[in-house]
C-alpha cells in the first residue's frame, strides 16, 4: 500500500474505513471480554485478523444492496451498518438486540440495512443470497447481493449448487469468499485440492478473482469491480480474499491445528496496523487524529456494552411469539 | 359447478395468482418446456414466459434456498420438487433455513414461499420416488404443512398458501392428479389453513384420512355403512396447523378414532394425531385409537410387495371393525 495508492481517496473514506476496521475489532475483543464476564452466553466466533475483508467488501456496496454472513459475521455487519448496541445485546440475549434474543450471534439480521442475516450453518446462505439476486432481476433493480462465507464453505454442495445457478442466470452476486487457511480445526490444504479457491469459479461461468484479504483498499476494489459487472447484468463473480483468523474458531478453540511460525507471519501484515501506519505515514492522518477515532470507538462500545447491560431479558413466553406471522391469530400450532 | 381434475384446480390456483400478482413466480425442473413432468403446469410457459416460469437446473437446495432468498426480497414464489423424496436434498434450507428464518431473525424476515411437492406411491417407482414425508417436517417448527384431498380443496389451500407470510410445503398426492370433482370459479375462493373438513358424517367411528387416503377412507365408510357401521371421516387438510378442534369434536362424538396416512405408520402424522387425541380427548375414548399406514420398511418395487406394504380400503375396514369389536 504505498502513497501513490492513497491519495487516489477522499481522507474521510480513508479514516472512515480505518474507523470501521478499529470498531469490528474492538466490537469483537469487547464480546469476547463480556462473555468471559457472563453477560454473553452463547457462542462467539470472532473475525479479528480479517476485519480488511469484512470492511472493505461492504464499503463498496449501496445501502440496498444486501449481504448473506456466517458464523463469523460481526464485521460483515458493522460494515453494512449494523448497530453495535443492538448487536452487543443480542449477544447479551436481551430483547433489544437485534433478533429480540431469539437469534444470537449466528442469526443476526436487519433488513433496513440489507443485512439478511448471518447463518449458523457453513454455506447456508449462499443459495438465499441467489435468491435475492433473483429478485432484483426479476424486478429489475440494479442492486448487488453479496454472500460472505469462509474456505470450508466452498466445499458444501449449497456453493456448488447456487454458483451454478447464479452463473447459469447472470444474476447479480458476488460470491466472497474469506480464505482464512483454516475450516474450524482443519487447515485448507487438508479439505480441497487447490490452493486458490477461486478457480472453482470457471466452473460456473464467471470470473473467480485472488485479493489480498488484509489489504483494505485491495478488497474495496475488488468488490466494487465485481458489483458494476452485476449491476450491467453482465452476472457474478467470486473473490477469493486471502486472509487469516488470529484468534481460535470459537472462543475457548485450545488451537492445537496452528502451524508453527504461521501467526507471526500474518500478525506482521495485521490490516489495521499496517493501514494505521500507511495512513500516518503518507500524511494523510495524524496521529492524534488516528487516536481520537480509536477513543471515539472505545466510547461507542461503552456505551454499546452499556445499552446491553441494561436491555430487558425476554419474557419466558415470548419464545411462542414469532414463528409464524399470524401466530397472534390464536391458531394452535 | 364446473368440474376440474385435481392437476388442473392446482394449475388454476397458480395461474390465477400469477395473473394477479407479478411477485408470484414458479420455479423447479422441468416445470417449464416439459409442462412439469406431472403435467401440472402445461402452458403456463407460454402464457407467463421464462421469467416467470422458470427451468432450474437439478438443484434442489438451490431451488428452495433461492425461493427463500427471493421470498426475503418481496417476491412470492412458489418452487415445485418434483418428488417428495427430494425434499431432503435441500434438507438444510428447509429446515434449517426457510423453516426458522423468521423467528432467528426476531421477525425481520418475511417468507411467503410456497413449496409445492407430490407424495405418495404411483406405482412401481420403488423407494426413493414413492414416499409420504409430511411427518418428517411436523417436528420442525416455522413450516404449514398443507395436504389437499379434493380439487377443490387443492384450489383453495394452495391460494391460502400463496397468500400467506409463511412457507408452506404443499403436499399433492401424485395418484389424486386425474381425480375430478367441482371446484369454484371464484378467483378470490381459498380454503383457510388448519380448517378439517367432515368429508362425511357418522355417528360410530372417526377415520382421520389425511391426503389421498381420504378417498379411500369414504370407500370404506361407504362399504362399512352397509354391513351398519357410520363412519366420520374427517381431513384434516393441514397437518400443522393442526385443527385439534375439529378432530375433537369428531371423536366426542364416536368415541373411536382411526389415523389413517399413506406414510409410514411410525412416527407418521398419525403418531402426532393420535398423541393428540390421548392427551387432549381420552375421557370421550371407548378403545384403543388405531393407526393404518405403510408397514415400516421402504416402498418397495415389486407390485405384489408394494401392495403389501402400502395401506387399503381393506386396512381401513378392518381397522374400523376392530375398534367397533373392541369397543361392542
Amino acid at each position: 500500500m504505498d502513497d501513490t495508492q492513497l491519495s487516489q481517496y477522499p481522507k474521510d473514506f480513508l479514516a472512515e474505513l480505518y474507523r470501521r476496521m478499529v470498531l469490528v475489532r474492538e466490537f469483537e475483543l469487547r464480546a469476547i471480554e463480556e462473555r468471559r464476564n457472563g453477560l454473553i452466553p452463547g457462542f462467539i466466533h470472532s473475525c479479528v485478523g480479517q476485519e480488511a475483508a469484512a470492511i472493505g467488501a461492504t464499503a463498496a456496496l449501496e445501502p440496498d444492496d444486501v449481504i448473506t454472513s456466517t458464523h463469523r459475521g460481526h464485521g460483515h455487519l458493522i460494515g453494512k451498518g449494523g448497530d453495535p448496541q443492538f448487536m452487543m445485546a443480542e449477544l447479551a440475549a436481551r430483547s433489544s438486540g437485534y433478533c429480540l434474543g431469539r437469534g444470537g450471534s449466528l442469526h443476526m439480521a436487519d433488513f433496513g440495512l440489507g443485512i439478511l442475516g448471518a447463518n449458523g450453518i457453513v454455506g447456508g446462505g449462499i443459495p438465499i443470497t441467489v435468491g435475492a439476486g433473483l429478485a432484483f432481476h426479476m424486478r429489475g433493480e440494479k442492486r448487488v447481493a453479496v454472500s460472505f462465507f469462509g474456505d470450508g464453505a466452498v466445499n458444501e454442495g449449497a456453493f456448488h449448487e447456487a454458483a451454478n445457478l447464479a452463473g447459469l442466470w447472470k444474476l447479480p452476486v458476488i460470491f466472497f469468499c474469506e480464505n482464512n487457511l483454516y475450516g474450524e480445526g482443519t487447515p485448507q490444504d487438508q479439505q480441497a485440492p487447490i490452493a486458490d479457491l477461486a478457480e472453482r469459479a470457471a466452473g460456473y461461468g464467471f470470473p473467480g478473482v485472488i485479493v489480498d484479504g488484509n489489504d483494505v483498499l485491495a478488497v474495496y476494489e475488488a468488490v466494487k469491480t465485481a458489483a458494476e459487472r452485476a449491476r450491467a447484468g453482465d452476472g457474478p463473480t467470486m473473490i477469493e480474499a486471502k486472509t487469516y483468523r488470529y484468534r481460535g474458531h470459537y472462543e475457548g478453540d485450545p488451537q492445537v491445528y496452528r502451524k508453527p511460525g504461521e501467526m507471526e507471519a500474518w500478525t506482521c501484515n495485521d490490516p489495521i496496523s499496517c493501514f494505521r501506519e500507511a495512513l500516518r505515514e503518507a500524511g494523510l492522518l495524524e496521529e492524534s487524529a488516528l487516536k481520537g477515532i480509536e477513543d471515539g470507538v472505545q466510547a461507542q462500545l461503552d456505551a454499546a456494552v452499556a445499552f446491553a447491560k441494561s436491555a430487558p431479558e425476554p419474557q419466558p413466553d415470548e419464545a411462542l411469539a414469532g414463528v409464524y406471522a399470524d401466530t397472534h391469530t390464536g391458531l394452535v400450532f | 359447478m364446473r368440474e376440474l381434475s385435481f392437476s388442473d384446480a392446482i394449475r388454476e390456483a397458480m395461474v390465477e395468482e400469477m395473473r394477479r400478482d407479478p411477485a408470484v413466480f414458479l420455479m423447479g425442473e422441468d416445470v417449464g418446456v416439459f409442462n412439469g413432468v406431472w403435467g401440472v403446469s402445461h402452458d403456463m410457459l407460454a402464457e407467463f414466459g421464462p421469467e416467470r416460469v422458470r427451468d432450474t437446473p437439478i438443484s434442489e437446495i438451490a431451488i428452495i434456498g433461492a425461493g427463500l432468498g427471493a421470498a426475503m426480497m418481496g417476491m412470492r414464489p412458489i418452487v415445485e420438487i418434483m418428488f417428495g423424496d427430494f425434499l431432503m436434498c435441500a434438507g438444510d434450507q428447509i429446515v434449517n433455513q426457510v423453516a426458522k428464518a423468521r423467528f432467528m431473525s426476531g421477525g425481520k424476515a418475511n417468507v411467503p414461499l410456497t413449496i409445492r411437492v407430490t407424495s405418495g406411491a404411483p406405482g412401481s417407482a420403488a423407494a426413493q420416488h414413492s414416499q409420504s414425508p409430511e411427518a418428517w417436517f411436523m417436528n420442525v417448527p416455522g413450516l404449514k404443512l398443507v395436504t389437499p384431498a379434493t380439487p377443490s380443496d387443492a384450489k383453495g389451500l394452495l391460494k391460502a398458501a400463496m397468500r400467506g407470510e409463511d412457507p408452506v410445503i404443499f403436499f399433492e398426492p401424485k395418484m389424486l392428479y386425474a381425480d375430478k370433482g367441482p371446484v369454484p370459479e371464484d378467483p378470490d375462493f381459498t380454503v383457510p389453513l388448519g380448517k378439517a373438513s367432515v368429508a362425511r358424517e357418522g355417528t360410530d367411528v372417526t377415520v382421520i384420512a389425511v391426503g389421498i387416503m381420504v378417498k379411500k377412507a369414504l370407500a370404506a365408510a361407504e362399504q362399512l355403512a352397509r354391513e351398519g357401521i357410520s363412519v366420520e371421516v374427517v381431513d384434516p387438510r393441514t397437518l400443522v396447523p393442526l385443527d385439534k378442534e375439529t378432530l375433537i369434536a369428531s371423536v366426542a362424538k364416536t368415541s373411536r378414532a382411526v389415523v389413517v396416512h399413506e406414510a409410514h405408520v411410525r412416527g407418521g402424522p398419525g403418531a402426532e394425531i393420535a398423541a393428540m387425541l390421548a392427551e387432549e380427548a381420552i375421557e370421550y375414548l371407548d378403545g384403543p385409537i388405531m393407526r393404518v399406514g405403510a408397514k415400516n420398511v421402504p416402498l418397495p418395487y415389486s407390485p405384489v410387495l408394494e401392495n403389501f406394504v402400502l395401506p387399503d380400503v381393506v386396512d381401513i375396514v378392518e381397522a374400523v371393525k376392530r375398534l367397533s369389536g373392541a369397543a361392542s
